[in-house]
């Protein structure tokens, strides 16, 4: 396990945590990416200005630290450009017919002991899984 | 103040994603790669972030449920239960785009900062899907477009 990061992948998990509390504490909201970006692109959506921020502050995030010296690794996918066209129409189809992700399930949703929640989180994990299963070592890899 | 709470909120997912290496689509894929256990290369890190952020969010969740919150009347808690064949299916889709590259919308809408060309084909790829979605949904009945605007997350 080369790559295991326990210290930084704990202290990155709490902080996700702690973002999903103070959303819902200040806000009354949930922390899913899926419903506050879906929400910016509704025309029909109104409240728009804290889904704004929100984003904004997520992209933040990476410009900051990386005004502090750090590095910030660029989005490392080996895979081809229609693939990736392919996997951006499917995660953002599904997110929305699935009413949420890896945040609004797979976090927020497991914090509420959902059994919606659960179950999503599970299939997609197994998908992803088997998917990755196939790429990676599958026929040709 | 919404505004200023939520940028704040963002900003500490963000920090969260970058801090724990999952703004990084290898190192989500690492942990997507279980055929890769038995030669020792399998990465259970974001497993450790699920704990942690589950740790922090369901005893913070559990906290404040009783009270109200701060800056408007009341908590939006999803109020869906049924097991339906759309949560079903859209998680199978949303894997298997994961799972192709690793990216799932909070980490690729966070790569935004770093302009990476395939990066911003992946989001607008993103957005087309969702506003497919709504498209399609709005062609529906009525029942499904009330179900369209509920969102666990």
């Amino acid at each position: 396990m080369a790559n295991f990061t326990p210290l930084s992948a704990a202290i990155g998990g709490g902080l996700i945590g702690l973002s999903a509390v103070l959303l819902m504490l200040f806000n009354g909201r949930i922390a899913g990416i899926t419903g506050i970006a879906a929400g910016l692109l509704d025309p029909a959506g109104g409240d728009r200005g804290w889904r704004l921020t929100f984003i904004l502050g997520l992209i933040a995030a990476p410009i900051s630290v990386m005004l502090l010296g750090y590095t910030v690794p660029g989005p490392d996918m080996p895979a081809s450009l229609a693939t990736v066209a392919v996997a951006g129409l499917l995660v953002g189809f599904g997110t929305r017919l699935g009413t949420g992700c890896t945040s609004g399930h797979g976090i927020c949703g497991l914090s509420r002991l959902s059994t919606r929640s659960i179950v999503a989180t599970l299939i997609f994990m197994a998908a992803a899984m088997v998917v990755v299963a196939l790429t990676r070592h599958g026929i040709g890899g | 103040m919404r505004a200023l709470a939520s940028l704040l909120c963002g900003y500490i997912f963000g920090l969260g994603l970058f801090v724990s290496g999952m703004i990084k689509p290898s190192k989500v894929l690492g942990f997507l790669d279980i055929l890769a256990i038995p030669s020792g290369n399998w990465d259970p890190s974001l497993a450790i972030v699920m704990a942690a952020a589950l740790a922090v969010a369901g005893a913070g969740y559990a906290l404040i449920r009783p009270r109200t919150p701060l800056l408007v009347t009341q908590f939006q808690w999803p109020t869906q239960t049924t097991i339906d064949t759309p949560l079903v299916a859209g998680a199978v889709l949303f894997g298997i785009g994961w799972g192709l590259v690793g990216l799932c919308p909070g980490p690729a809408i966070e790569n935004l900062a770093t302009v990476s060309p395939s990066l911003v084909i992946f989001v607008v790829a993103m957005a087309v899907g969702m506003v497919a979605h709504n498209t399609w949904q709005a062609r529906g009945t009525a029942v499904d477009l009330v179900q369209a605007h509920r969102a666990d997350g």
